[in-house]
């Protein structure tokens, strides 16, 4: 156990924190929830493409710079303590390009992750259906193989930014004879594709934050498909992995709300201990956002050691999700009548949003009971019902 | 940067699980509970023969020269198995006060603490720790020496020179006393700021044993409950298929998880004498806390009535847990200590500033 940053670490840290200083937008980005603001954060991750800093960890050939895990935390501690621009493609560069780093062929690296890097591909999921939330193998959308393409119909919903997305990724099921897991494939579908309809779903916020997506005899290549044909259920699995595992929510990000809760209560202090409760659940939530940062620094160690994630990725979806949310609480109850304002310039409009977006925190990604249960069965070894 | 141990640790942490499985059943824990002592020289032979009481020692007084970090996997398995000895207070808290008390020109004095540390070595003395965050000493009527705090002074006081009222527990394995005595000269081991800093550190070595043990704790009552729910059955299936069982046992499994390495940065930080290693220790012992109060908790109601009777063993583990919990430092005391440093404004938090300042 060393618990010290070496000098090439430290370097890098330096590095990053003054590429941040120098370039980070002068005004603050609209939301990415809508057109405009989306369009702003693609140029704001062309700039971080281009000094090879919007994805560190991916090899140098395919616009990264192949940094190791260790470094990707200091990334992004960095990242988050500059209070830089939400990154807009997650989906698109953390679920689909890790996904594609294990399973991709070649071509398919070299064709999708330098453009999704640069975002110059935003990327959107398209897993849920009307019928198939948390019970993600009941999806009945087909895509039936006719020589050198597949044929789609169907509906996916519940789609971050599809809106504005310009590909999806999703499951459909390329045997029409198959149920449940079985005879299923991960396509990579272009949504500028004649067929595709798609209708945005309001969020909470009023903004066109979903979509669902209709597919109407949609043609898409059979090179567009990751893993083969049929097995797209454990290609699914790995991307679902990397989804309630360390890379998309890095604790950067909840440390940085920890300390901006500190902030806030030390501003609002005397409102704030009229509930003397506030000033304990303050504290606490820094601690738990230091446990959630150790214990990726240790799963980290034990990635780099050869070992694989496992049921603990479900923890770390419970544990964020749910300090999220209470962190958020805390903040609104801080804020008291303040906290309803709705404008974004406001200093009050980080905790809203925040807010809004942390209550679909135990919701998505694999909703927080299904997550308790592959605890209790894949970790416990207790019985299945 | 390596945040993992190296597998000489887990190996050694493995053999001492090995050793107690054997040697620390439930069945021997009540045999032991039930004598007037409360404790057993022939498990206490046994632990010495394996070297267990001389791991903090320093190599050239005899023992292994271990650290706080094989200490917190030790720790946990000294939970795991609830052992009724007061080794950790002896062999952790104890050697280690005693190793830190600086050198000083009375030969006598500097001669007599390295027979202490030789005896404690060789497991043929235990070594009682008072500490004003705990009102009662544990085991100062078996104990032959008592490290005990008057103001600023540290003194090394011996049994014959100290009076002790016995205080049952509702932990039939702790053994807890009033302790009287008269502070002297011949017993004076420390004193102005050596003093404050010794004290203050047998309360951080303190709440990181306790933290290491609830920890262990927790773990135990999770398999113990874990073994319960996969075999009582009720409307014709195991209960343990039950989805309310199942997230019961999914959170206590979480919160042991999340304590882990909580505990693990304030052993390695504590090690390296961090400037905020203090704040990282009261961290560990709330969170392992939690964890093991959770575990007790939710234990006690997937056992159903069972959990609330003699004849299961989720009851030894469970009570060590509650006693645990508020000794060194109550999860208030520590609260308060994280406060302290959370709210001042010359603290650095945040993101990038995981690890302590050394």
């Amino acid at each position: 156990m060393n618990l010290t940053y070496t000098k090439q670490q430290q370097a890098f840290r330096l590095e990053v924190r003054q590429w941040l200083a120098d370039n980070l937008p002068e005004q603050k980005l609209a939301s990415y929830d809508t057109r405009e603001g989306f369009e702003q954060h693609r140029v704001w991750e062309g700039k971080l493409f281009d000094a090879r800093l919007s994805m560190v960890m991916w090899p140098e050939e395919l616009g990264g710079r192949g940094c190791d895990l260790i470094e990707w935390l200091i990334f992004e501690e960095e990242y988050y303590a500059a209070d830089a621009p939400m990154r807009v493609n997650q989906n698109g560069q953390l679920l689909l390009g890790s996904t594609l780093i294990e399973f991709g062929t070649d071509e398919q690296k070299k064709q999708f992750l330098p453009p999704m890097a640069a975002s110059q591909h935003m990327w959107a999921q398209a897993w849920s259906e009307p019928n198939a939330g948390s019970d993600m193998a009941a999806i009945t959308s087909k895509a039936i193989r006719e020589g050198d393409h597949y044929v789609i119909n169907g509906q996916k919903t519940w789609s971050t930014r599809a809106s504005f997305a310009d590909w999806c990724f999703g499951l459909f099921r390329s045997d029409p004879t198959s149920s449940r897991h079985h005879g299923l494939s991960y396509l990579m579908v272009p949504l500028d594709a004649e067929g595709v309809t798609i209708r945005p779903i309001k969020a909470l916020n009023g903004k066109d934050a979903f979509a669902e997506i209709f597919f109407d005899n949609v043609k898409v290549p059979v090179v567009n498909r990751v893993g083969d044909e049929g097995v797209g259920w454990r290609v699914a699995m790995a991307t679902a992995g990397f989804e309630r595992g360390l890379l998309l929510r890095s604790p950067a990000r909840f440390q940085q709300t920890a300390r901006k809760l500190v902030e806030l209560y030390k501003a609002n202090q005397q409102t704030a201990d009229n509930d003397p409760s506030i000033r304990n659940q303050v504290s606490e939530y820094w601690s738990a956002a230091e446990a959630y940062a150790l214990s990726a620094y240790n799963t980290v160690g034990r990635l780099n050691q050869g070992d694989k994630i496992g049921a603990e990725s479900s923890i770390n979806k419970i544990f964020w999700s749910e300090l999220d949310l209470k962190m958020h609480e805390t903040a609104m109850r801080i804020l008291g009548s303040r906290a309803e304002l709705l404008d974004n310039d406001a200093q009050e409009a980080y905790w809203l949003d925040g807010f809004l977006f942390a209550q679909a925190g135990p919701i998505y990604a694999g909703s927080n009971e299904i997550q308790r249960n592959i605890i209790a069965e894949r970790m416990l070894g207790l019985p299945r019902a | 940067m390596d945040f993992t141990f190296t597998e000489d640790e887990l190996a050694f942490r493995e053999a001492i699980s090995r050793f107690l499985m054997t040697e620390a059943a439930p069945e021997a824990l009540r045999e032991i509970w039930e004598t007037d002592t409360g404790r057993s020289p022939e498990l206490r032979n046994k632990i010495a023969e394996q070297g267990l009481t001389a791991l903090s020692i320093p190599e050239e007084d005899g023992g292994l020269g271990l650290g706080d970090v094989a200490w917190s996997l030790m720790t946990q398995e000294l939970g795991y198995y609830g052992i009724p000895d007061s080794l950790a207070d002896t062999a952790y808290l104890a050697a280690g006060v005693l190793t830190a008390r600086p050198q000083t020109d009375n030969l006598e004095r500097n001669q007599q603490i390295k027979q202490w540390l030789t005896a404690i070595g060789e497991g043929s003395i235990r070594v009682a720790v008072g500490h004003p965050v705990n009102p009662l000493v544990a085991d100062a009527a078996v104990a032959d020496l008592l490290i005990l705090l008057d103001g600023d002074d540290v003194h090394a006081v011996t049994r014959k020179d100290i009076d002790v009222v016995l205080r049952p527990s509702i932990d039939s394995s702790r053994r807890l006393a009033k302790v009287s005595w008269q502070p002297s000269r011949d017993s004076l081991l420390a004193s102005g700021e050596v003093g404050k800093a010794i004290q203050q550190q047998i309360l951080n070595r303190g709440a990181l044993s306790a933290a290491g043990q609830l920890l262990g704790l927790a773990q135990r009552m999770l398999d113990l409950s874990i073994d319960y729910v996969a075999q009582r059955k009720q409307f014709g299936r195991v209960i343990g298929s039950f989805q309310a069982v199942k997230h019961h046992l999914a959170d206590v499994a979480s919160k042991i998880e999340m304590a882990k390495p909580v505990l693990y940065r304030a052993a390695k930080e504590f090690d390296d004498e961090s400037v905020d290693s203090s704040v990282y220790i009261s961290q560990a012992k709330i969170f392992c806390a939690e964890a093991a109060h959770l575990a007790a908790k939710n234990g006690i109601q997937v056992h159903g009535a069972m959990g609330y009777t003699w004849e299961v063993d989720l009851q030894m583990f469970m009570k060590r847990t509650w006693v645990l919990e508020s000794t060194w430092g109550d999860v208030s005391f520590h609260k308060a200590r994280v406060n302290e440093f959370v709210f001042d404004a010359n603290n650095k938090i945040g993101p990038g500033q995981t690890f302590g300042r050394t």
